[in-house]
Parts: C-alpha cells; structure tokens; sequence
C-alpha cells in the first residue's frame, strides 16, 4: 500500500507541511484521534508524569551540565559553586535531584498499576518489556548520577556497586578495574561516569520510553477492567468505550501534573533533602578515599535490592540474586496464566499474593535504608523469598480460587 | 483522590523518621534563618573565635554581608582580618600545613559542617567541651572524643568537668540522655548567656551551609500558591469537558 | 468527532476555561525559563573575578602604556604626551564621532579627549567591530598601518584604525569609539578601574 502523503487532505500553509511531513497525521494518530478507554483511575497518572519527570530531568541537567566539572578534584566544589554563586543555581539542582528521587516514586507506582490491571499481558508484552528496559536504564543513570557531586556517599555507593561485577568468576575483579579505569573509584571513573550519565543512557533512555509509547499505541490503551475496548466498535469504527485523548485526558492530565508539581515543589523548596532519603546528610562531605562513612545505605529506590543483597550470605548469591530480582521481571506477561487481566475478576490467592508481593517490597525498602541486625536479616530474608515466590508460583497462583466473568463492556465511568 | 492523600500521609509521615542515622546530639538546636540579629552574631563570633582556624571555603564576604544585611563597609573594617576582597571566600588564616602540624590533622572547612552533621550536633559540641587531663590540650569533648581541638570560647563558658551520670537524670525518657558536667571555674558569661553564643554560631553556621536557603523558601510560598490557583482553573477545565463523558 | 456532543455543553464557559488554563499556565511556564536563562549569567565567581582594578600609574612613563586586565578584558593606560594630545584636533574630520557622542564612556567622560585627566587614557583593548584587541602603534606613519597615521590603535583583525583617543576612522569596520571603562582616581597615581568617581567606596 505503501505511505500516503498527507492522508487528511489538509490545505494551506498546514497542508505544504502535511505533504511532506505527518504532522496533523501524527496529531490525530497519537492524541486527537487516539481513543483510550474511559475508565481510567488515579493509577493512570503515572506514566504522563514520568513524562513530565523525563522532561524535567533532561531540561535541568542540561544546565547543570554547563556548571558542573566532572574532575575528581574540582566536582564537589562544583557542586557547591552551582549551590551558591550560579544563579538559581540552587534551585536547578534541588529540582534535578528531586526530579531523580520522583522519577522512581512515579516509576514504582506505575508499575504496580500494571501488576493490578495487567498491562502486561497479551498483546502488551513488548509495551512491559521496553518499560522493564526502561527501569534498568533509569536506575544505571540514576547511580551515575548519584556519583556525580563525588561526596562520601557519592563515592562510597560507586565502590560498593562496582564491586558487585567483582563477584563474576574469574573476569569480576579485572572487569572492575576496567569499569573503575583505576584500582579504586577515581577520576577516571568519575569522568566515564558523567558521560555516560549525560551522553549514552538519557539517549537510550528516550529511546526506550519513544518504543514504549509507539507499542502502546499500536495495540491501545489497556484499563481497570482489563478488557480490549477495540472489540466493541461503532459504526465509525471508533471504541464505545473510547474518549479521544485530546482533550478529555490531555485536561485530566494537566490537572494532575499541576497536582504532582504542587507535591514536588513542596520538596523542592522546602525539604530538598527529603528527611536524608533524597540527599543524604554524609554526601555534604567531600569524597575520601580512607574514610567509609558510619552508615552507607543506598538512597531509597535501590533499597529493597541492597536489602536483598545483604540478606544472602554469600557474595555471588547476593549479587545473583539481587540482578534476578529485576531480570524477573521481564517474565510477567508469562508467568501471569489468569483469564483476567484485571484484578478486579482475578481470583483470591492472586490477591493475596500480590499483596503480600507489595508488603514484601515495602519492607525491604525500609529494611535497605537502615543500619543491619541479626532481625532484620531474618526479615530480609523473608521478603527477599515472599519476592520471588510472588513470581515463581504466579504460572499456578493466578490460575487458582474462582475467578469473575470479565464483562464485554466497562463497568464504570470516570 | 482517598488513595492519593493516604500515600500522601505515608511519605510524610516516614521521611523524618530517619535523619542522620547516627545517634542523636544531646542538646538539640533548630536554626532560625531569619533570625538577622543572630547570625550578624554568629557571624561575629565566627570570624573572631573560629576562623583563625576554620575557614568557610564555599562562602563569600560579599553574599554574607548582602545575605545577613550588614553594611559591606562594616564588614570590610570589622570582620576580614586578612586583607581579603570582598568577592573572596572565607578562608582560614591557618594554612592547612600548618593546621597538620599544630592539632595532628587539619582543622576542617566549616562551610557545610551544619549539613553533614547537622545544626545539633554543632551546638552539642560547642556546649560539651570539657577537662581532661589525659588529652595533650588538657581538653576533651563528648561529641568528638580525642578531638585535637581547643576550648577557644572558656573565656566566655570556664572550665568544667565531666561528672558521672546520676540514675536519677537519666530514667525519663525525654529525648537523648545530656552529659553531666561539674563547673570548675565560671566563665565571663552564664549557661544561658554561653548556650545564647553557642546557638548563635550554630545558627550562621547552618546559613553558611545553605546561603540561598531563605530565599528560596520565600520563592517557594509564591510558586505554590501559583500553582494552587493554575490547579483549581485545571480541576474546573478537567470537569467543564468531563461533562461530555458518561 | 462523535463526541461533539452538544447536549447541556456551555460552549462560553468551555472557551473561558480553556482560555484561562492556557493563559495562567503560559505565564507560568514562562517563568520556568527565568531560572534557567539567568543561570547562564555570569556567577558570583565571574562578579567576583570581575572586581574592581586598581592601577598604579606613578611608573609609567610619557608616551607609554600598560594594560591591566578588568572582568577578563584588557584595560590600557596611556601617558599621552603634549604631541599625542595635538594629532586629536587635526583628526577632527578623519573620526567618526570626534565628540564621543555614541554613549561609549560613562558620562563623565567627554570630548575629544575622552578622559578624566587629559594625559592619562584610559580604555578598554577590545575592538568595537568584533572584539579583537587593537595593536598600540603611537608613532606616526607606522610601518603595518595602511594609510596616513598620526598614531593611535589598530586592530590587526579588520584593519579598524582608532586615535590615541580610541576614535574610530571614518571608513573602517568598527562601528564605534573603542570604550572607556568606569574608573576614578584614589589619589594622584592610583586609578580604579570599575568604579566612577561617585563611588567611595572603601576598598
């Protein structure tokens, strides 16, 4: 069939740009014309916000970047040079480092949204997978940045999340030595680190979220009660259940973006430091290689990983299972064997199992941020088991209690 | 929206839960950035106890001046000893080879002491200097046992001891337990008028560390308020098209 | 499209609505960008660095020139000598702004001269035309420069030619007259560079 140029048949100066560019095409594909299913909840927020976070992070960092010097010796006063003598420098940084600890408050949130609903499932695979990528990408650029303003924490948290490539037999302690450019974290590796933080990972990362938008769009929208609003169609070919994107969600969402900055600018002006979860009060001291500071605990998102990693007694085991419990992940849209992709009509022992999933998270993430006791290992340890039980039994579990008949049409409005 | 405020409560209430992680400083001190009197105080004190030792490498003369409204002049006469420019950060007269040699290590910067160790922390070590006869300078502190660094304000706080605890004192329950101390010889001030001085350098100290702090608060009220009002005009557009959908 | 639905839709207060949200919103991400904008202004590092100079002139010999460097560019101060003060009233109708009209110098600097005291010159080395920093060449007829020359400045990048007042000739690429910066006398040698005679301050 091949590509029709301007297939709206505009006119004028937008009809010159239509045929040789699918502006208003793209338009109404992708935000007039896009009809998501009506039913969408407060979880249905947190992927226009991870936008907004994206452009936030992105905007601010390329400022940050014309302050900041990524040379070992320099960095620290750098930072504090843009805290102070930059104008409004302040407030950029506060902005992007909230920004970071926000993109994973936003991220988390939609991701559970997924598990209730099961976004995941057929014909959303690849919209899960590339959000998974996602995550990963988001989590690597959050480290190296974390390394970035090179206080003790900034240094102490790049040695102990290099080392983990340590545990890979045999080549672990050459490639950490490869990765650090040095034998300990240095300015080789700070310099490397900014690069990358800067140059490689946000391209991959727009990259990834322009992939995850493009699968979402081709197969739609999924909703609360997981049903495909494309098998009930008008006469015009358009879902009953559809509302045009634009302007019923682009209003909704613009209201509650204005909320979330409502929240962010709450922190950002008055506790950037998030209570010492978002700056934590040991990286106002400049990196020293001599010194580990009393109590290293990774900043919150990474949290329930460390606590993993610390409950597992041996080396490589912890390291294995700390990657697993990400790389799991990806397997969702086939472990999940339920009828329903909603856990609305799901059986009871999902439930149960999910919610026990969610309280095993929140757990390791409280147990990740403290200093380590005798209990609190035992803890982790069960959470760290509850967690990937949560997966591994999903293929039975989901099949499992008496599942609801999923309705053809949606059940509620807005 | 239920669901939103209860994770709204959630992440409030468990941010301050965890702080420094350490333990906490017996004698606690909350900064009061507003407070210009004090930190011209401070900042005094500062200049003439501290920083023939302690520099402050990340502030300028110029943005204290400006930031705690003092007269640029007044600080040029008063409070820069070593013939610095105004635009020049607040360094120490003691160059840090020196520092090495007299106390064993550099006395530290200062500039964001109140932010690595909190405002706390600094007022208990300031309050909790005491006599020890084992130590080379015949001093020791609670805070930073075998630090190498004089008490530069006995003049003003004497001397005192550190008593043992009485079980008494101890039991309540109210917060940190507070060191016990015996005067052994009274200063030129009283407790109340030493803790006044030690706050007020606690409290230039905790602006040093943050100097736009003030300012960026005050923008702040003004960007929510904006926001609030852009959110209710949302809310009403949200609705108005809203209507449509049944 | 098949959501037009008209039933019970008030088109006015939709319009005003949108109108208002776009309007507020607008504004404010208009805002957002003031941050980000002054951010590339200079610092209080680069204020700092661009203090005032003071300059000592008590060494300089007549018809010689030092240069100092205020806010990163080249400041020159030149003895003029009773000759050099002469070539100024025969050039009169070579200059372009021969009474320094263009606002070039605070104003407390005027005329030919173009200096508080007539033989010390003050001025910043930097071309009108598009910055670089003109040559000193005093004497007359000087070998590099084009034409006929009773000495002054000239810039090796375009061929502008200035006076030793720094005005610019008629017929060359800079626009304007090279400018004076801000400075006054402490005492009879010292010159601050940076500030005007109305500033007392301390320093």
């Amino acid at each position: 069939m091949g590509i029709q140029a301007n297939p709206h048949k505009t006119t004028g100066f937008l009809g010159w740009i239509d045929d040789r560019f699918p502006l208003t095409k793209m338009w109404k594909d992708h935000i007039s014309e896009y009809y998501a299913p009506k039913n969408f909840n407060f979880w249905y927020y947190f992927g226009g916000l991870a936008m907004l976070v994206l452009v936030n992070q992105l905007l601010t960092g390329i400022f940050l970047t014309m302050h900041y010097k990524p040379d070992a010796t320099l960095a620290f006063g750098s930072v504090e040079y843009i805290m102070r003598d930059v104008p409004w420098g302040d407030l950029i940084r506060y902005m992007h480092s909230t920004g970071a600890s926000a993109f994973f408050v936003v991220v988390y949130l939609h991701m559970f949204r997924a598990l209730l609903y099961g976004s995941y499932r057929k014909p959303r695979e690849l919209i899960w997978i590339f959000g998974c990528l996602i995550y990963v990408a988001l989590m690597a650029e959050a480290f190296m940045g974390y390394v970035l303003p090179w206080g003790q924490m900034s240094y102490w948290g790049a040695q102990v999340i290099i080392s983990l490539f340590g545990a890979i037999p045999v080549i672990g302690p050459d490639l950490v030595v490869w990765i650090q450019g040095d034998y300990v974290p240095s300015d080789a590796t700070l310099n490397r680190l900014f690069s990358l933080h800067v140059v490689a990972v946000p391209f991959v990362l727009v990259g990834l979220v322009v992939a995850h938008i493009m699968a979402l769009h081709e197969v739609g929208s999924n909703n609360p009660d997981g049903i495909e609003i494309k098998e009930n169609k008008d006469e015009n070919g358009i879902p009953k259940d559809g509302i045009p994107f634009h302007p019923y969600y682009t209003v909704k969402d613009i209201m509650g973006a204005v909320f979330f900055m409502i929240l962010f600018s709450v922190v950002v002006f008055f506790v950037p430091e998030g209570g010492g979860y978002f700056i934590e009060a040991p990286n106002f001291v400049e990196a020293n290689p001599s010194v580990t500071p009393d109590h290293i605990a990774p900043v919150w998102y990474f949290a329930h990983f460390y606590a993993m990693l610390r409950a597992v007694p041996d080396k490589l085991l912890g390291v294995i299972v700390m990657f697993g419990a990400v790389f799991i992940l990806f397997a969702m849209p086939w472990l999940d064997r339920s009828d329903a992709k909603s856990i609305r009509y799901k059986g009871t022992p999902y439930k149960v199992s999910l919610a026990l999933f969610t309280a095993a998270c929140l757990l390791l993430f409280k147990l990740g941020t403290e200093p380590t006791t005798a209990s609190k290992i035992i803890q982790a340890r069960v959470g760290t088991i509850i967690y990937f039980a949560f997966f591994i039994s999903l293929p039975w579990v989901s099949r499992m209690g008496t599942q609801k008949p999923v309705p053809e049409r949606l059940t509620d409005g807005h | 929206m239920k669901r939103l405020i209860t994770l709204i409560c959630l992440l409030g209430l468990s941010a301050p839960v965890l702080a420094a992680g350490g333990a906490e400083p017996p004698y606690s001190f909350k900064p009061q950035l507003r407070n210009d009197a004090s930190l011209q105080r401070g900042a005094k004190y500062f200049m003439n106890y501290c920083s023939g030792c302690h520099g402050l490498e990340f502030l300028r003369y110029q943005r204290m001046a400006k930031d705690l409204d003092m007269p640029l002049e007044l600080v040029e006469e008063n409070l820069i000893f070593d013939g610095s420019k105004p635009g020049q950060h607040i360094h120490t007269a003691m160059p840090a080879e020196e520092g090495a040699k007299w106390f064993g290590q550099a006395p530290p910067d200062l500039s964001l002491t109140a932010r690595s160790r909190g405002p706390s922390w600094i007022y208990s070590y300031l309050l909790t200097f005491y006599v020890d006869p084992a130590k080379p300078l015949g001093v020791n502190n609670v805070m930073l046992p075998g630090a190498s660094m004089p008490h530069v304000l006995w003049q003003l706080e004497g001397w005192k001891a550190l008593a043992p605890h009485d079980d008494e004192d101890h039991g309540g329950g109210h917060g940190p337990a507070k060191p016990n101390f015996k005067t052994l010889e009274e200063g030129s001030l009283n407790t109340a008028e030493y803790r006044k001085v030690a706050g007020d350098i606690t409290n230039f100290l905790a602006y040093a560390a943050e100097p736009g702090k003030v300012d960026r608060q005050n923008l702040g009220v003004k960007v929510i308020a904006y926001l609030i009002g852009l959110f209710i005009l949302a809310y009403l557009l949200k609705r108005e098209y809203w209507k449509d959908v049944h | 499209m098949s959501e037009a639905t008209v039933d019970g839709v008030d088109a006015g207060k939709r319009r005003f609505l949108t109108l208002a949200t776009t309007v507020v919103g607008g504004a404010g991400a208009a805002m957002v960008a003031v941050p980000f904008l002054s951010s590339m202004a200079p610092s209080q590092r680069a204020k700092a660095l661009g203090a005032p100079v003071t300059a000592d002139i008590s060494k300089v010999e007549d018809g010689a020139r030092v240069t100092y460097v205020w806010r990163g560019s080249p400041v020159w101060i030149v003895k003029r000598t009773p000759d050099m003060l002469g070539t100024l009233s025969q050039l009169t109708g070579e200059v372009a702004d021969p009474d320094s009209q263009q606002p070039q110098q605070p104003e407390y600097i005027t005329g030919a001269e173009r200096a508080i005291k007539p033989e010390v010159l003050v001025m910043i080395g930097r071309c009108t035309h598009l910055g670089c920093s003109p040559l000193f060449r005093p004497d007359a007829d000087a070998a590099d420069v084009p034409g006929e020359w009773l000495g002054g400045f000239f810039c090796p990048c375009h061929g502008s030619k200035f006076d030793i007042s720094g005005r610019v000739y008629k017929g060359v690429p800079a626009p304007t007259n090279l400018v004076v910066p801000p400075h006054r006398y402490a005492d009879e040698n010292t010159i601050v560079i940076g500030e005007d005679p109305t500033d007392t301050g301390a320093a």
